[in-house]
């Protein structure tokens, strides 16, 4: 690589071991570092997803899978103990929904293709940036600390509602457990601040020569949405969490109000739980589309590559990304309908809530003609982008019904809501995760991963997500709350219930160990395929947009000579005239060339 | 540990022997010059068709279920607002299983469909405004009908009761229920969580209990008796460590001192309650009465008032289709009017065990899935019968009379409390009254 070619950009060049794989300030390298964390914050939250499964599926039952895993303190002679359960459910939403998908997806994903595909030779500050990795490390290092805590980890529900979070005295896992939650939360969303106001910045002042802001791929507008939701709204997160540590420790009462717990009559008066439902949904709405911008916006980019077709109107997608996170800041009263909120307020709720089915619907149409007559080549990526799209609309449509707030009397903390969120939050974004590592995993590492390990991976996941979470649906509507340890509240009361929900839940059960079992071939493909993996070509894909312009093997500054020019959008597949079915955005308009 | 050993070593060989496998494979496919980047058209024909296989799966389960389940599981509404509910779900389940069939059907039969073949040139379609037009505008309207739909229930469910509707107080705490029911005068007691609490007149031994925290003059006595009590427990106790009688640590007297004053603080603002009340008031709780089960008269409506004494619930009553969470220091509510008595019900379902329920939906704790109460729908004869049975006592025993001359109701000297003779400081138990009070004209 060339020195002379990046000194615009400054960096020393002299790499020591630590300086490359370890406090590196190069975009690529915390790219791959945030995905290895993720992964492998991913296996210990379906491992205790699966161990709350066993519970649920056969309640009270010895398992030997369950002693192995918690021991004689959490599963003594293999039964589960009730708050372990509920420490295991809290500790596995946190986790998926922080540190894969939020921490995990952008991180990774924002990292690697930002610079890539604006023509950056990096970020804009890499200190920040490593810090920004550091920090993500350092929060799920305590999240993970949390869970060999004596008292046992957090376990009031990843939504730490107060009172029952603030007193130790009304569930063991409010005392330290809760302490270590909210601090690695804080540092979390210090990592995530970082990371975000550096996507923002390169995107708006980084990008080359020729690449205006409409031909940005789709990613890039997902990611930088996603990260001016981060902005805007992890910082209410930290206001809560610092109001909620001191009704803990101060004596305030921000949250809490006329409360005798344990026996002992509370002075804090004064305070309203709701009031942290407010503080926390206004932060945790817009958190589902920080979760899911970035799949959105991966399969965008796969879907048109691989169906060698210009995704269908770019520009309404581009608007319906900006609509749903306008939107997304003036809905998160839908998940208080019934908490006490004046039901006034909850109707205009429903209002805006529905409002954002408009642009999800034109997404989803979009993709859908997309698709129609192209030319579709089934890579690992391809297919897991087809899954998200289904996962997206099967998701999308139960929230018709969450929104409505009349109805939501009927499924609110049901089994129907975790079946919703799970498949349009959970799936859509794990599968959008999923097709981004198959697609740019030769970016990363200069390797292929294997086809047919992908191709299985991707069938047996499909049908053990659909199998989990579609019974899920029945399930809630069959009358099961969530977060319960098990159902015999309706032994004597209604046998029936009980008796369809144990059936299904054993269903479930049996899909989720699949599925999680076959987890182990994409773990087993990552891994083989870093070290020993096919040569990756330049272009693997044949793709358009200015990552696939760069070198197989990686450098500082990204491009060895100058950074390209760009001269047209990245979707110019099988435009008519032209001799191949891709042009790249570094190709020049022809004479009388029309840009799309 | 042997256990752990021999399922560790397994694994370790499992995975030597796949990458054997790998590399066998990745050899011979190396040889043969394939690549993975190559699109093999076997392969992705085979891919093609699993879309379709898919598909078919996923609609058939999808079929066979909603033959089995229906619209859910459970028995239809017992309720008159659940019925409502029911039908607006119905319509709102057909359209969402519509949009469900479509899209995903769309979705799978195109990837099906043209699956890639190198002699062909993917349509150029970047876009088309009228087609994108279209789906804007058909799922704003079909949203609107939604919308509009779902107002209108909502505004019915969360109105005002009838005047004539029957009104009980669902007390939640860890972990169970207890409804305490208005009386004759259909009007709730107040209540105050400060003077939820046992006292015991030394001198005559008897007890005074007040679970709810129900406001009488009496029970305020009782209350300020039983808060001296325990402020006089604790000062004995430093009394004897003072005449080292006794030796405590440090931080345990540190922690007597500030029991001490933080009681004291509770006496204080218990004191402020008198006066604040008076006869008429008082005798709202008198006639008031609580059970741990549940019953309601068939066809009359009933106005529930939640309350919770530590942490979030939520009644949740699956068979009624309602629910409402209880939210400590605040009331909530919601309305139920019955339409089928549980014997009714028994046969309808026809599962002759069957029993209305009451459930807690919102985590309370390490028992919440054990939270319960049974619910019972009878006629108005058997409400009669049942409301002197065993199973419901006085919400309040004032018969109990605490011993007012001997009950030390000075003030503490400092800091002057700041509201002696202000009406405006308390302002918070005030606003309580007015809600929980007799009306249900506040909306919640
Ligand atoms: C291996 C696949 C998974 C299975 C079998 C699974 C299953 C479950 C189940 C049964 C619950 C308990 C619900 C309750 O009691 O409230 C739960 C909770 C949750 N899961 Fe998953 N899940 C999986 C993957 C995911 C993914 C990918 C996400 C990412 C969004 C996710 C996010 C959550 C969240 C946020 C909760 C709520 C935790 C709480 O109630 O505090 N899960 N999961
Ligand atoms: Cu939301
Ligand atoms: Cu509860």
């Amino acid at each position: 690589m060339s020195a002379a070619a990046h000194t615009d950009h400054g960096h020393h060049h002299k790499e020591s071991f630590i300086t490359k794989y370890i406090f590196s300030q190069d975009h690529k390298m915390i790219g791959k570092q945030f995905l290895v964390t993720a992964i492998f914050m991913a296996v210990v939250a379906v491992i205790l997803s699966v161990l709350f499964r066993i519970q649920l599926a056969w309640p009270g039952e010895s398992n030997s899978v369950l002693s192995f895993f918690l021991g004689d303190t959490w599963a003594p002679e293999g039964i589960l103990d009730r708050g372990m359960y509920l420490g295991l459910v809290t500790i596995h939403g946190t986790i998926m929904v922080f540190f894969v998908l939020t921490g995990g997806l952008s991180g990774t994903f924002s990292n690697l293709l930002i610079p890539l595909q604006c023509g950056a030779r990096d970020m804009a500050s890499g200190l920040l940036n490593m810090i920004s990795y550091w920090m993500f490390f350092l929060s799920s290092i305590l999240m993970l600390y949390s869970l060999f805590l004596e008292t046992g980890p957090a376990n009031a529900g990843w939504t730490i509602y107060p009172p029952l979070s603030v007193y130790e005295e009304a569930i063991p896992g409010s005392g330290s457990g809760m302490t270590v939650w909210l601090l690695s939360m804080t540092i979390f969303v210090a990592s995530s601040l970082l990371g975000s106001l550096n996507y923002i910045v390169t995107i708006i002042n980084l990008r080359t020569k020729g690449m205006k802001m409409t031909r940005l791929p789709l990613t890039i507008w997902a990611f930088f949405v996603t990260a001016v939701l981060g902005v805007l709204s992890f910082p209410v997160l930290v206001s809560a969490v610092v109001l909620m540590l001191m009704d803990r420790t101060l004596g305030t009462s921000f949250y809490v109000n006329d409360t005798i717990i344990a026996g002992e009559v509370l002075e804090q008066s004064g305070g309203s739980p709701i009031l942290f439902e407010h503080l926390f949904w206004f932060l945790g709405h817009p958190e589902v589309y920080i979760v899911l911008l970035p799949a959105l916006g991966l399969t965008s980019e796969i879907v048109a590559t691989n169906a060698r077709k210009p995704i269908f109107g770019y520009r309404a997608m581009i608007g319906s990304i900006l609509a749903i996170g306008f939107l997304s800041f003036i809905v998160w009263g839908h998940h208080m309908f019934i908490s006490g909120m004046n039901p006034f307020l909850g109707g205009v709720f429903v209002f805006t809530t529905l409002l954002i089915a408009i642009p999800s619907a034109i997404k989803v149409f979009n993709y859908i003609t997309t698709l129609w007559k192209g030319n579709i080549k089934y890579t690992p990526a391809m297919l897991f982008s087809i899954g998200l799209v289904s996962s997206f609309i099967t998701g999308g449509v139960t929230g018709i019904i969450l929104a409505d707030s009349a109805l939501d009397i009927v499924v609110h903390d049901t089994y129907f809501v975790v079946a919703h969120f799970h498949v349009v939050m959970g799936l859509s974004a794990i599968f959008g995760m999923f097709a981004g590592v198959y697609h740019w995993f030769p970016k990363m590492y200069g390797k292929m991963m294997n086809a047919k390990l992908g191709m299985v991976h991707f069938w047996l996941t499909l049908v053990s997500a659909y199998g989990v979470f579609f019974p899920m649906h029945f399930v809630g509507i069959g009358g099961a709350p969530r977060r319960y340890y098990d159902y015999s509240v309706y032994e004597g009361f209604d046998s029936n219930q009980y008796e369809m929900i144990m059936d299904l839940n054993v269903v479930i059960s049996i899909f989720a160990i699949i599925g999680a079992l076959a987890q182990l071939i994409f773990l087993f493909n990552f891994f083989y395929s870093t070290f020993k993996g096919q040569k990756a070509p330049q272009n693997p894909w044949k793709g358009n947009s200015l990552e696939w312009t760069t070198p197989v093997e990686h450098i500082h500054g990204n491009w060895p000579g100058e950074i390209p020019e760009v001269h047209r959008w990245p979707y110019d597949y099988s435009k008519p005239g032209a001799a191949e079915d891709y042009i790249p955005q570094t190709v020049p308009l022809g004479p009388d060339e029309e840009e799309h | 540990m042997g256990m752990k050993f021999v399922v560790l070593v397994v694994i370790v060989l499992a995975v030597i022997a796949i990458a054997q496998i790998m590399r066998v494979y990745e050899l011979s496919s190396k040889i043969r010059g394939n690549k993975e980047e190559d699109i093999d058209l076997r392969v992705n024909n085979i891919n093609a068709s699993l879309m379709l296989i898919f598909l078919i799966i996923l609609f058939g389960s999808f079929f066979w279920m909603l033959a089995i389940y229906g619209n859910g599981t459970l028995p239809e509404p017992a309720s008159v607002l659940g019925e409502k509910i029911h039908w607006l779900f119905n319509i709102n389940w057909i359209i969402v299983i519509a949009i469900f069939l479509l899209c995903n059907g769309l979705l799978f039969i195109f990837a099906w469909k043209y699956s890639y073949h190198p002699d062909r040139k993917a349509h150029w379609f970047p876009h088309d405004n009228k087609l994108e037009m279209i789906w804007t505008v058909v799922p704003a309207a079909v949203l609107a009908v939604i919308i509009i739909l779902g107002l209108m229930t909502w505004n019915e469910v969360t109105g005002k009761p009838s005047d004539d509707a029957i009104v009980v107080e669902l007390y939640a705490k860890q972990f169970d229920w207890t409804a305490r029911y208005s009386g004759d005068d259909n009007k709730l007691g107040y209540a105050d969580y400060k003077l939820v609490g046992t006292a015991e007149d030394k001198n005559t031994g008897t007890t005074y209990n007040n679970p709810f925290g129900l406001i009488t003059d009496n029970s305020v006595h009782w209350r300020i008796l039983g808060l001296n009590n325990e402020i006089t427990e604790i000062e004995k106790n430093l009394r004897m460590e003072s005449n080292d009688s006794v030796a405590y640590s440090q931080a345990k007297l540190n922690k007597m001192n500030a029991k001490v004053e933080k009681l004291e603080r509770i006496r204080e603002r218990v004191l402020d309650m008198f006066g604040m009340f008076n006869d008429s008031i008082d005798a709202f709780a008198k006639d008031d009465f609580v059970t741990k089960e549940l019953f309601m008269v068939k066809d009359q409506e009933y106005f529930f008032v939640l309350r919770s004494q530590d942490v979030l619930h939520s009644a949740y009553f699956p068979h009624f289709r309602a629910q409402m969470n209880c939210v400590p220091g605040q009331r909530t509510s919601l309305k139920i009017t019955p339409k089928y008595t549980t014997a009714e019900f028994r046969e309808k379902i026809g599962n002759p065990e069957f029993n209305y329920i009451l459930m807690c939906n919102k985590i309370c704790g390490v028992s919440h899935s054990n939270m319960k109460m049974a619910v019972i729908v009878g006629t108005q004869d058997e409400f009669e019968a049942w409301k002197v049975g065993p199973l419901s006592t006085p919400a309040i025993n004032d018969s109990i009379i605490a011993p007012i001359d001997d009950i030390d109701k000075e003030r503490m000297p400092w800091p002057e409390p700041a509201h002696h003779g202000d009406h405006d400081d308390s302002d918070h138990e005030a606003d309580d009254h007015a809600i929980e009070g007799d009306d249900h004209t506040e909306g919640h």
